[in-house]
């Protein structure tokens, strides 16, 4: 379980209005989301709710067509801001790993603080060796991604996002693409980093995980927030009935 | 067959220059094809609706015209339109630098299509990816996106080089003393031997095209190997 103390008030992701259409198809429609520095904020909901899109605007993978997203003081959808400085403090973890097949994992890990001139080569690698002791992958740091299972890819990906020092965490169903035996090794690594205090925004079909780590938990369905609460709220006391038949048939 | 052997041996040394003209010329339009074919490869997957028209019209203007005709219009049209201000081919090396003009321009099309195909053929995830850490566009081409989208391209450019190489004999019309320039200026002098002579020119580019393939098998299991 997290730890609520050590969670100041300090906002660290604002979202206002937010709407997001894909042609005439409207995904999102007017979201509204705080997530308080420390906090770790679970978005569930059926296939097709985006919760996807919603997590990749943040970042600006997907422009949004309205609204507006304010990432640690940073205007994210203003055009102005120089985008590229602003992902620098984002990490995002995908479904499907993303780990750069032409490059070993220690150099997965190292590219980018490097290019971006946050950390010499050697800072770099020693950062890379520590982090993937944390996640347990030490040994494999001259091996390429094809050599890994999926499970210690994803933990992997996750290296490679804190390796930039990231304020904040995105994951886009970071279990989904995993066999079921390699889910745990996973959200393992989660849950210690939620322990530690990152803000994180998760977008996953994990309720136990949730359930078990998040602050609160949103439900999205068809574009639009129905419910948000705390997951003792959201589980136990569910209020919209929406809400309701979801769980019913996930849990 | 004995008058193939005395063809092969008396223009040994004519068909040897020839032959250097050819694989040189082939070797310098493959270079500037590929730095054309890289460029407009990446303005053909650019979001700039500009570039990608740039790179629409040039393609398709190459790959619907044929080649002896944009030969012509880079070494006689070109000239014409160009004389006003000085210009002769001849005072840039005459119609070898034309020839390589011409092939550099029309490979390059083709290669542009293969980059892009290449730069496609990778998975959306690795640009998303690199972005999302900060990188740049350019950045994440460089690094992550063209190295990967090289190995699969690999075989396609190979080929390319090849139709290239062979493409070379069209530039036998403006006057270059390549390959088949040679073999019909050797031909009027021994109008007798004319199959024997052009098997020998035929065998001579097949030596080249063999080896040619031979050497991107070889470099094609050495990088998928690596991976």
């Amino acid at each position: 379980m997290a730890d609520k103390s050590r969670k100041s008030q300090e906002v660290k992701i604002k979202v206002e209005g937010l709407n997001k259409c894909f042609g005439e198809l409207e995904v999102l429609k007017s979201m509204d989301m705080e997530v308080k520095e420390g906090e770790v904020v679970c978005l569930i909901g059926p296939s097709g709710s985006g919760k996807s899109t919603f997590l990749r605007c943040l970042n600006r993978l997907e422009e949004a067509n309205a609204g507006k997203i304010c990432i640690d003081g940073q205007v994210m959808t203003d055009k102005k801001i120089n985008i590229n400085k602003a992902r620098e403090n984002i990490g995002m973890v995908f479904q499907h790993f993303n780990l750069f097949s032409n490059l070993t994992i220690l150099d997965n890990i190292t590219l980018a603080p490097v290019m971006l001139k946050k950390m010499t080569k050697e800072e770099a690698k020693e950062k890379a060796l520590e982090l993937l002791e944390r996640v347990g992958l030490r040994e494999k740091a001259d091996a390429y991604p094809s050599q890994l299972s999926g499970g210690q890819k994803q933990r992997c990906a996750i290296a490679r996002s804190l390796a930039m020092n990231p304020d904040v965490m995105l994951f886009d169903e970071p279990t989904s693409a995993l066999d079921p035996e390699m889910v745990g090794e996973v959200l393992d690594v989660m849950k210690e980093l939620a322990e530690e205090g990152m803000t994180m925004v998760i977008v996953t079909h994990e309720m136990g995980f949730a359930r078990e780590v998040a602050d609160r938990i949103y439900f999205m369905d068809d574009g639009y927030i129905v419910e948000q609460g705390t997951p003792d709220e959201i589980f136990n006391h569910t209020k919209e009935s929406r809400t309701i038949s979801f769980l019913n048939k996930v849990l | 067959m004995a008058t193939f052997f005395d063809v092969l041996i008396s223009s040994a040394d004519t068909f040897a220059q020839a032959l250097l003209l050819t694989v040189e010329m082939a070797l310098l339009s493959l270079i500037f094809a590929s730095i054309i074919g890289v460029i407009f490869g990446l303005f053909t997957v650019s979001k700039n609706k500009v570039l990608k028209l740039i790179s629409g019209i040039y393609i398709g203007f190459i790959r619907g015209t044929p080649l002896l005709v944009q030969t012509f219009i880079i070494y006689f049209g070109l000239a014409q339109v160009l004389r006003p201000t000085g210009f002769q081919w001849k005072a840039i090396g005459g119609p070898f630098t034309a020839g390589v003009v011409a092939l550099s321009i029309n490979a390059g099309a083709y290669m542009a299509e293969i980059i892009r195909g290449g730069i496609e053929a990778v998975d959306k995830g690795q640009m998303e990816a690199a972005r999302s850490l900060g990188l740049s566009y350019g950045m994440a081409m460089r690094k992550i996106v063209l190295p990967q989208a090289f190995f699969t391209m690999l075989p396609a450019i190979i080929n390319q080089f090849i139709i290239s190489l062979k493409d070379t004999s069209l530039i036998s019309i403006i006057g270059v003393r390549e390959l088949t320039q040679n073999g019909k200026i050797v031909a009027a002098n021994a109008s007798t031997k004319v199959m024997a002579i052009w098997i020998v020119v035929a065998l001579y580019y097949l030596i080249v095209c063999t080896i040619l393939s031979r050497v991107a098998k070889i470099v094609e299991r050495k990088v998928s190997h690596g991976r």
